[in-house]
């Protein structure tokens, strides 16, 4: 069964490689600096490494979303989004696979009665039109220096084309590598927790966890989708909107990485705060629109004249389009999966306001007054919940977004087997042993399995101006959850 | 995408100034042909016309090996078409050097002692027209910024050697007890040698358009 619910991901994948690595080499391979076989296996390697080695880094906003907790469900959503992402590329438009997977992730939440995060929503939707511009803008300030230090250095025109060549080269496997570093989670996440293979040691030096292989192959199916299927999305992207020189190629896929790495950064990040400067939000940007962005900022450099607008406003209106499809195939294929086919496309996540749970909101002081007839009914889905207690009172975005997480119901039980199973990185011994304190112990909602921890063990508390500890602490402390849960064994 | 490439880039770019070396020294040995010519010294003129066969010979190799490997090995995608056109319209000035001479070599012409000057004149003209020329070619590689200057001098030169051959032409025609026949055997001589900055001239401006065509 894992295996076939796996395909919908190799799917995603295949369609990923068709559509989005086509950004990174389509401007080298359209200037005919590169040639199309010699970028699909740059591409193709470096995608690979990325994923494998830094992929464990997910992105967590997307999880912010919604999170599809059954692996029917998620099987939908890959596919959803694998084939909203093929017609796309199938039309040559550069797509984002990330919009494709917020769109199939709304399906669900839909179907589902979750609710979605329109705060999430509205910060990534936001960077689907910041992006482009920002592109844009990096771009031409590249452009003006590296036409200064042309023009500087007086380079002989074959060293020059040498230079842009490797610059290609390089730019396009550093842009392969955060590719595969980004995206791998979107094609692969949702299987982690279920991944069958066993943790590999090559002779003590070389370490593949479960996780990684699992990577490995979503990162092939990307690689087999380059192979296959992205010389014309590369055409559209290299030559559709404005014929580029081979310069002005470099300049195009070298500000697109630098746009990724800007909001893709944790390190960069820590470095601010330690600073003491404004961090940059740690947001998934789609690495079409950064390039498409960049090739326009190049074109509008150079009077505006050469771009083809027409192309442009296909392109942007597939940016549109994409995730609608997405939406629609996921509700439907979801609907058709459980009523035609009898899966268990999601899992009910119930609400109520339990004495625990009024207790936390009324000591954050937020006051339930006139929500005392909802205290102790338990709600079927967020959204009838919602329902009830937005009927009756009015509330902040952010004391609503606490009383949800305060009412969800969970069930975890912490077992022997569940801590036997833990396989994360970031888990310490130190962080198992508060785990085995709580053995044996169960918790109805997964805010006291987080206090409980963190009263055990300062490793599992928040940190202060540390967001990539707190985010780490927080996707692991979701892993603990998926291994607890006795309903999704 | 490797050091071979490297080395076959650096290769290429060496040819290409051996071949501007080719046309360059055409130039000069043409110069050299005619002051021998009109000393009268025939063997010094014979070595110089073998010279200069050879340097078109060997001129015509290199740019066919240069064409060949610019397109076999796709390097220089995009400027390639106007480099392939530099080329041929550099070597046709080199071809033209060696027109000349060996026309001087069929028809041996009887040039008086007086137009001696004037015909030197307009050849050194005509010959740094080319050099202009070529030193523009070599910055379209090395200096883009530079050519504008060197392409100036191309138009000055062809300017000055219009002015020597308008000159040139005009007494010989003036000169009496000369043949009709001789008169215009020398006059073909003078333009075919003053179509040679002409077409240094045309050269130019196609290369300034491939040099707004390369501009960032």
């Amino acid at each position: 069964m894992f295996v076939f619910f796996l395909s919908s991901g190799l799917f995603l994948g295949w369609s990923l490689g068709a559509n989005d690595a086509s950004n990174v080499f389509g401007t080298a391979v359209g200037s005919k600096m590169i040639r199309f076989r010699t970028a699909a296996v740059y591409c193709s390697i470096f995608l690979i490494l990325g994923a494998v080695i830094s992929g464990a880094g997910a992105s967590h906003t997307l999880g912010k979303l919604g999170s599809v907790n059954a692996m029917a469900g998620a099987f939908i959503v890959a596919f959803s989004a694998g084939a909203s992402v093929y017609l796309m590329t199938k039309a040559r438009y550069p797509v984002s696979t990330s919009q494709a997977i917020v769109g199939a992730i709304i399906g669900w939440n839909f179907f589902s009665g979750s609710l979605t995060d329109y705060n999430s929503l509205s910060k990534i939707v936001s960077t689907w039109v910041v992006c482009p511009i920002l592109s844009a803008v990096i771009a031409i300030v590249i452009y003006k220096l590296v036409v200064f230090c042309i023009y500087t250095l007086k380079l002989h025109m074959f060293t020059q084309d040498i230079l842009t060549r490797f610059g290609l080269l390089l730019v396009g496997a550093f842009g392969s590598y955060s590719l595969g570093a980004n995206n791998i989670a979107n094609v692969m996440g949702v299987f982690v927790p279920v991944s069958p293979f066993p943790d590999i040691s090559f002779y003590g030096w070389f370490h593949l966890s479960s996780a990684q292989q699992l990577f490995f192959v979503g990162a092939v199916a990307i690689a087999v989708g380059v192979f296959t299927y992205s010389h014309k999305v590369m055409a559209t992207v290299g030559e559709g909107i404005v014929r580029l020189s081979p310069v002005a190629a470099f300049v195009v896929v070298f500000a697109h990485s630098v746009v990724l790495f800007l909001f893709a950064s944790q390190r960069l990040q820590s470095l601010l705060i330690y600073l003491g400067l404004p961090p940059i939000p740690l947001v998934p940007v789609s690495s079409s629109q950064a390039i498409v962005g960049a090739v326009i900022g190049v074109g509008l450099l150079k009077g505006g004249r050469g771009i083809r607008w027409r192309t442009l406003g296909g392109i942007t209106s597939s940016w549109l389009v994409t995730p609608v499809i997405a939406f629609i195939l996921s509700f439907i294929s979801l609907f058709f999966l459980q009523n035609v086919f009898e899966q268990e496309v999601y899992r009910s996540v119930k609400y109520e306001l339990t004495p625990q749970a009024v207790e936390r909101i009324q000591m954050a002081g937020i006051s339930l007054n006139g929500l005392e007839s909802v205290f102790g009914k338990e709600f079927a889905n967020a959204s009838q919940f919602r329902k009830a207690f937005t009927k009756q009172k009015m509330l902040t975005d952010k004391d609503y977004n606490f009383i949800m997480a305060s009412a969800e119901i969970d069930n975890l039980i912490i077992t022997a087997q569940g801590l036997d199973v833990i396989q994360n990185q970031w888990i310490t011994e130190a962080h198992k042993e508060a785990l085995r304190d709580l053995e044996g112990r169960h918790f109805s909602h997964k805010w006291l399995l987080e206090n409980a921890l963190a009263e055990k063990s300062a490793l599992w508390r928040s940190r202060v101006n540390d967001p990539q500890y707190n985010s780490d602490l927080r996707s692991s402390i979701d892993y603990i959850c998926t291994l607890f849960r006795p309903d999704d064994d | 995408m490797d050091f071979r490439i490297l080395k076959q880039k650096l290769e290429i770019g060496k040819r290409i100034d051996d071949f501007l070396d080719n046309v360059s020294e055409s130039g000069l040995l043409f110069k050299l042909g005619v002051d021998s010519y009109l000393k009268g010294n025939v063997e010094s003129f014979e070595k110089k016309l073998e010279d200069i066969t050879h340097t078109e010979n060997q001129g015509d190799s290199l740019r066919r090996s240069i064409e060949e490997q610019l397109y076999v090995q796709t390097l220089i995608p995009e400027s390639r078409g106007d480099v392939l056109e530099l080329l041929e319209n550099m070597d046709t000035l080199l071809d033209r050097f060696k027109g000349a001479m060996w026309r001087f070599e069929i028809e041996y012409p009887t040039i008086p002692a007086e137009f001696h000057d004037d015909f030197k004149e307009l050849v050194a003209c005509v010959v740094d027209a080319v050099e202009a020329m070529v030193r523009s070619a070599r910055a379209f590689f090395k200096d883009i910024a530079s050519v504008a200057d060197h392409m100036h001098k191309v138009s000055y030169w062809e300017k000055q050697s219009d002015k020597v051959s308008t000159r040139l032409q005009r007494n010989i025609f003036r000169q009496n007890d000369l043949h009709l026949s001789h008169k215009l055997q020398l006059r073909d001589f003078v333009m075919h040698v003053d179509q040679i900055a002409d077409q240094a001239e045309d050269v130019a401006d196609q290369l300034s358009i491939y040099v707004i065509k390369r501009s960032l």
